[in-house]
């Protein structure tokens, strides 16, 4: 089949986004039914996409037996979490994480054990233990690579997904795209569709004014926010913002994972402690933010009363592993950290499942609401998931989609929306004299950061929409010189949709709920009688942006006494201190 | 509206002598997750072509040549 000359590719699982959760879900389809075709579609290159591109330091939510159990873990999230979670969801994520962790381990990933050879589990978190280190972890992606070309997945690399297709019955049936080198479209069928697409991370515009300078890898820029949404696909608490503790213009997080379990803390600008625990949460990071903003800010990363061979080790760490360009970055400011605390800022806000709890509607199949979609790692609602969580929804999604596709036939293709999508890829490259990708995202991710980043205030943030909905009405004028720049231009688009969904969601909720991520002044207050509901964003039926309420599901773990443990993150000084 | 160019000082920097990118080698071109390292048309050798860098260092580990460096963008430094 071709359509507008150009042919139709075929498959039955297409996965799209090949980083941490992409792989998992392919790898486990075919571990699933060797006979199906799955193919792996990525942006970049499989070999090092992704937000783990160089690997990862650790495990931030690893439920293992005799540290923690799956109840434990599900309640101390759900408390985290300030109650808005879907806990058949959090459940299936911790009655599956530690098989996965040892599915891991079996395919050659190190994770940090003691001397008895048992996992050597760390203290991070307010109530319960779930940091397991792995020191060694800068190998993940060559052992996913490896599994991918062992099961025989397909792969397709720099190809950038544009648009989802569903068949006339509402069903899912492939995807439109285009590659970022040579500009060539490509249409695919596929009975059923995984995304993977990461978090939407040039939301906000990094202090730095670097547009590249994201906490997210840049390539995750929330081309699966926007898919989904204009797929039919509800997504949940978008106003959930992603806000991180970070070092001052660099993009690397410093201090809960890593120094947190050999003694290194957060601290004001007079070496003092001031919050309970580092486990990120939105009530620790507004915590974080009156201190920067106060008499005693800004907040530092003390390691600067540590032994010489816990710096080595922290040192040996930070530098190799996740974001190994931090050793730069400090000789380059001749910052050591046996000298002197390290300043910390707060991020770029963005949406991002791994970090806090926005994202594309997933229950505890990884179904999203458009039948035969479905959803996993950063992009997805599930809330902390973070790099296990990616792995394990990849494969949930992975076996969810092999049952989907059983009873489904061939799906009929909707070629006028196929044409008009084809249009619009197209468009940027025949406009010559108009605003570079460039300038149009440098506008809309500053008018994010004037307009919606907490604190937020109503007024604002209308100001902000009407004026996030005037650079849409730019998008005509984009113009693209090459297939790079069109990729940009496509990204951009993307980063428009998730900021009107990023405004619209926020001030939808109109209370203040986790912490910094939804801290709205003039709503102060957190009101479980009207807001204690997932909130949902979607298309109406009149191709509108629209809100509304989604039923918390009942708990399977009921919070208890602890249930205000993380209102309680200040540390608590003496009254004659 | 008329375009300009305006120039920026980049963070990767290859070294030409070492870069055997003219021999058919496009590893650092291959595993940027931004896709902004290119051949250089007139050289024959990588050079970064976009200045939309995540300073995440896989053209550098991946090098066979040890011939690229990753600077911090000026704008962090």
């Amino acid at each position: 089949m071709k359509i507008n000359d150009i042919p139709v590719i075929e498959t039955d699982v297409l996965v799209i986004g090949g980083g941490t959760a992409g792989p998992m879900a392919a790898v486990t389809a075919k571990e699933q039914d060797p006979s199906l075709n799955v193919m792996l579609l990525e942006k970049a290159n499989v070999k090092r996409s992704g937000a783990i591109s160089m690997g990862m330091d650790g495990l931030n939510n690893a439920v293992v037996p005799g540290h923690a159990t799956p109840e434990q873990y599900v309640k101390e999230i759900t408390i985290a979490n300030d109650g808005i979670v879907h806990q058949p969801a959090l459940m299936a994520y911790a009655t599956r994480s530690f098989p996965m962790i040892e599915k891991l381990d079996s395919w050659g990933v190190h994770f940090q054990k003691d001397e008895t050879g048992d996992y050597d589990m760390k203290k991070v978190h307010h109530l319960g233990t779930y940091v397991l280190p792995m020191p060694e972890g800068h190998n993940v992606k060559k052992i996913l690579y490896r599994r991918l070309r062992r099961n025989r997945v397909q792969i397709e690399n720099r190809f950038t997904a544009t648009r989802l297709l569903k068949d006339p019955d509402g069903r899912i049936a492939g995807m439109i795209g285009v590659n970022t080198r040579t500009a060539e479209p490509i249409i695919i069928r596929a009975k059923a569709v995984i995304m993977a697409t990461g978090a939407a991370g040039r939301l906000g515009l990094p202090t730095s004014g670097y547009l590249f300078g994201t906490y997210e890898n840049p390539a995750n820029n929330g081309d699966g926010h926007a898919m989904a949404y204009h797929a039919g696909a509800d997504l949940a608490n978008l106003e959930c913002f992603q806000v991180n503790p970070l070092l001052k213009d660099y993009n690397g997080p410093a201090c809960a994972y890593v120094t947190g379990p050999l003694g290194g803390f957060t601290s004001n600008a007079f070496g003092e402690r001031f919050i309970e625990c580092d486990y990120w949460s939105g009530q620790m990071m507004l915590e974080f933010f009156k201190e920067l903003e106060s008499g005693t800010g800004p907040v530092f990363l003390k390691l600067d009363h540590l032994a010489e061979e816990t710096i080595e080790e922290i040192e040996t760490v930070l530098h190799t592993n996740e974001r190994p360009s931090r050793g730069r970055f400090h000789e380059g400011r001749k910052v050591n950290y046996r000298e002197r605390m390290v300043e910390m800022h707060i991020s770029e806000v963005g949406f991002c499942s791994g970090h806090s709890a926005s994202g594309v509607w997933t229950d505890e199949t990884g179904a999203t609401t458009v039948p035969g979609l479905y959803c996993a790692g950063d992009m997805a609602s599930v809330a902390h998931n973070y790099m296990l969580g990616a792995f394990v929804y990849g494969q949930i999604c992975g076996e969810s989609a092999v049952e989907f596709v059983k009873s489904r036939s061939e799906p009929k293709l909707d070629e006028d929306f196929i044409k008009t999508e084809l249009e619009r890829i197209q468009a940027p490259m025949k406009v010559t004299d108009g605003i570079p990708p460039e300038q149009m995202e440098y506008k809309v991710r500053r008018l994010v950061n004037d307009y919606l980043q907490p604190p937020k205030v109503t007024r604002k943030m209308e100001i902000g929409l009407e004026r996030i909905l005037a650079v849409r009405e730019d998008v005509p004028q984009l113009c693209a010189r090459d297939p790079h720049e069109l990729l940009r231009a496509m990204e951009v688009q993307s980063i428009i949709d998730c900021a009107e969904m990023a405004a619209r969601a926020s001030l939808y909720r109109t209370e203040s709920r986790w912490g910094l991520y939804h801290y709205r002044v003039d709503f102060p207050e957190q009101d479980d009688s009207e807001w204690f509901y997932h909130s949902r964003l979607f298309k109406d039926e009149n191709g509108q942006m629209a809100s509304g309420k989604r039923p918390i599901a009942d708990y399977l773990v009921s919070l208890g006494e602890e249930k205000d443990a993380y209102r309680k993150m200040r540390v608590q000084k003496a009254a004659n201190a | 509206m008329p375009i300009a160019n305006h120039h920026s000082s980049v963070p990767v920097i290859v070294d030409e002598d070492k870069c055997i990118a003219d021999k058919g080698c496009t590893v650092c071109i291959d595993v940027c997750p931004l896709d902004v390292l290119w051949i250089n048309e007139e050289t024959g050798k990588a050079h970064m072509k976009y200045d939309e860098c995540w300073y995440c260092m896989p053209c550098e580990a991946d090098c066979p040549t040890d011939a690229v460096t990753v600077n911090i963008p000026y704008l962090l430094r």
